[in-house]
């Protein structure tokens, strides 16, 4: 098993990445901008609705029953999907689910005797996660983004900031320049609707031209064998409708039970995600139909990683993602650093928790402490993943990890830990420690606060001020002051 | 009312005066303050951080140590957070039924300072006197985990003199988030920095809280900013319990509140 996140193994840890786009402040004012713009969004839309706790509970149920029953509502899509004329395939990690399509992509390509082997591609994070265009690229395979954003983050030889937005980073006139260069173009306006039709007339002509078309899914219809997409572009709807072949790259969590189900998650998707009512496109498709649309549809139902999750309850309800951003338009911290510091392509809150499980908390160790635990994240989540608690949970298997390691088991926080642990245990040494520290301050004291505190509350001297430890504990003024009375 | 007091540990440590000014404002109300000397550390700083093991004997002891309080008051919303979120599950984890039994005993008589004061003793008028311009910052863990929801704001509003105005981007976290603010120092400050200037836009003269933990935050980054020159026109950070302890007859001020700016 080769499982692989994107190219999270390369990447460095969440605050070195932090630490140089904190310097950045045109990405972090464009971050700002974009996040608040969604998240008022999508409380205008939620709160007109009166049920909206109830659809939180009802998706976290389907969620939950799906996830236990994955093999039975896998096998039963599979069954209608084939029935209905679709091929399904089965990836266990990245370099399967590439092999797979490579080798679908170039029969079809010789069954269209194209000679040069192109895809047009739509609202796929998938397959960011097992690094598809690089793997097709090697082939000799062109692949073309056609979600706008999507195509703003390969043109500018870019990785995605963002679940839902993944150009979000940029404004309009980073992308004005960008599609100068890439299309050509001597003149262009400033408006977002040059942008649009510079876009449009672009991206027609491939889905004119391309006969292969890769698309994610937001979900697989068990008891039907559908996929459906949804987007706000129509770009969506060209690609999965237009080619000959189409390709539909689908992770083993995307399986939902019945078509009925779309009820309450079409309705907590599109408020979650964009703060639309509907999503503009919802493209449902099931099998082939002759005369129309694809002739050739193929799913590869991808794992990498995901059924190591499935064991522990608290991990497994990871899975019930539907992948809409809502935590990441209200992470204070995501706020700050936008998209790239995760260093993976799945940030903000889920990314933090996802990244680390699906690669086996191989990497991405420093993701679970990447929050400060507010809360806002599970307060939105709409198939109500407690995201907190998950990277706490998370968390203690880092630690577990170091702890069975000598380097971590002898590091300055272990080591600190395992002090203040003994020290709570202990009350008289925990006083004398009081005393200790109010001693031993002097040493760092200038002017009423504590500067270049050594070890890890370097961390907080470097920032901001501490005031030097008062002349009393509060225990040491009762019992002055309030003991004969207790 | 007999009212057992958990201090939480960098309470006593660090901000001793909000312990002074709970004990004295319940006393004033006519209660009886009880302090357990042993008690340390609820294990939040263990548990969140992902030392587990560790915060668990913590969890045992502390349970153990108020096993008689019949009302046990917490002036650090993120404590109670911690026992009311967390202690349930470190039990059913582990697999202990009879600590399961002790946490289900200990959590009903827990209460957080502004819950206990409107809640419990069932008032939202102290007899407080604080003739000040006063801002609210509501802490993650007693919005989102204890739902405080307006305790604080009316217990504020019911102090007499005081001017309580709202702040923009109130819901936002200060960026301390415990060993948050030490391991993601950098970005905990860029998230603080948005915080204050919320706080300064309300040109109120006190930030209130029920966390202290937030507040020694916002009480660093605004003397980091000051350059730890000059007092006027700073703003003070101060527990809620603070402001409710203020009289007429003992007022608190501003000047007591103050760094100690002369060298040591």
């Amino acid at each position: 098993m080769s499982v692989r996140v994107g190219h999270t193994a390369e990447k460095s840890a969440f605050p070195i990445l932090a630490h140089e786009i904190l310097k950045d402040q045109q990405t972090r004012r464009n971050v700002r901008h974009a996040t608040d713009v969604i998240r008022a969004k999508r409380a205008l839309r939620v709160e007109e609705m009166p049920d909206w706790q109830e659809l939180r509970t009802a998706a976290h149920a389907i969620k939950t029953h799906t996830l236990l029953h994955l093999p039975h509502y896998l096998q039963q899509f599979e069954k209608n999907c084939i029935a209905a004329g679709g091929q399904v395939h089965w990836a266990r990690d990245a370099d399967e689910a590439n092999a797979i399509a490579i080798r679908l992509i170039q029969a079809a390509a010789k069954k269209q005797g194209t000679s040069i082997a192109e895809v047009i591609k739509v609202k796929t994070m998938t397959s960011d996660e097992i690094g598809m265009n690089s793997a097709l690229e090697k082939n000799n395979i062109t692949p073309w983004e056609t979600d706008l954003a999507d195509m703003i983050v390969q043109m500018g030889n870019d990785e995605p900031s963002h679940i839902v937005v993944p150009a979000l980073h940029k404004n309009r006139h980073q992308v004005r320049e960008l599609f100068l260069e890439h299309m050509k173009l001597t003149e262009l306006g400033t408006e977002a609707e040059d942008l649009t039709q510079a876009a449009r007339h672009y991206l027609r002509k491939k889905f004119l031209e391309v006969g292969i078309g890769i698309s994610g899914a937001n979900f697989a219809i068990a008891e039907t064998g559908s996929i459906c997409v949804v987007e706000s572009e129509g770009n969506g709807r060209m690609c999965v409708t237009m080619p000959q072949t189409l390709i539909s790259l689908v992770g083993i969590e995307k399986v939902i039970p019945k078509f009925q189900d779309l009820e309450v998650f079409l309705q907590l998707l599109p408020r979650s995600a964009t703060g639309e009512r509907m999503n503009p496109y919802n493209s449902i498709w099931t099998g082939v139909e002759p005369g129309d649309g694809p002739q050739e549809f193929h799913v590869i139902l991808l794992d990498n990683g995901r059924t190591r999750m499935m064991a522990n309850v608290r991990e497994r309800e990871t899975l019930n993602c539907i992948r809409c951003g809502a935590c990441l338009n209200v992470c204070p911290v995501y706020r700050e650093t936008g998209g790239h510091a995760y260093g993976s392509i799945y940030s903000g809150p889920i990314g933090a928790i996802l990244s680390p499980q699906l690669n086996g908390m191989q990497h991405s160790r420093s993701l679970p402490y990447a929050s400060s635990l507010c809360g806002a994240c599970y307060e939105v989540c709409p198939v109500k993943i407690n995201i907190p608690e998950t990277l706490i949970h998370l968390r203690g298997k880092v630690v577990e990890q170091d702890q069975n390691s000598i380097t971590g088991m002898f590091s300055q926080e272990g080591m600190g830990m395992k002090m203040a642990a003994h020290l709570f245990e202990h009350p008289r040494q925990y006083e004398a420690a009081q005393r200790l520290a109010r001693t031993g301050q002097g040493l760092f004291e200038k002017d009423g606060k504590l500067v270049n505190l050594p070890g890890m509350a370097a961390g907080w001297t470097q920032f901001r001020d501490l005031r030097a430890l008062p002349q009393q504990t509060f225990r040491e003024w009762w019992k002055q002051n309030k003991r004969n009375k207790a | 009312m007999r009212i057992h007091l958990f201090i939480a540990c960098y309470n006593d440590t660090l901000f001793p005066r909000t312990g002074m000014a709970v004990v004295n404002l319940l006393e004033r109300l006519g209660h009886e303050v009880v302090f357990p000397l042993a008690q340390t550390c609820c294990g939040q700083m263990h548990y969140n951080t992902g030392y587990h093991q560790e915060a668990m004997p913590l969890v045992k002891r502390l349970m153990e140590e108020f096993r008689d309080a019949e009302t046990i008051v917490v002036p650090s919303a993120s404590c109670v957070a911690m026992m009311r979120d967390h202690y349930e599950l470190m039990a059913h984890n582990a697999n202990d039924a009879r600590m399961m039994e002790e946490v289900k005993d200990f959590l009903p008589r827990v209460f957080e300072f502004s819950e206990l004061i409107t809640d419990k003793l069932g008032l939202t008028d102290v007899g407080a006197y604080f003739p000040h311009k006063v801002t609210y910052h509501p802490s993650c863990h007693s919005l989102r985990l204890l739902h405080v929801g307006d305790r604080p704001i009316r217990l504020l509003n019911g102090v007499e003199g005081l001017q309580y105005t709202p702040m923009e981007g109130a819901d936002q976290c200060c960026g301390f988030g415990g060993t948050f603010a030490v391991k993601n120092a950098e970005v905990s400050s860029a998230m603080l920095t948005d915080k204050i200037t919320c706080v300064r836009k309300t040109s109120a003269e006190f930030v209130a809280a029920l966390d202290n933990s937030c507040l020694m935050q916002i009480d660093g980054g605004l003397h980091r900013e000051s350059g730890g020159r000059g007092t006027e026109g700073r703003i003070r950070p101060v527990h809620l319990a603070e402001i409710l302890n203020s009289t007429k007859a003992n007022p608190l001020t501003a000047e007591s509140l103050a760094w100690d700016e002369v060298s040591a």
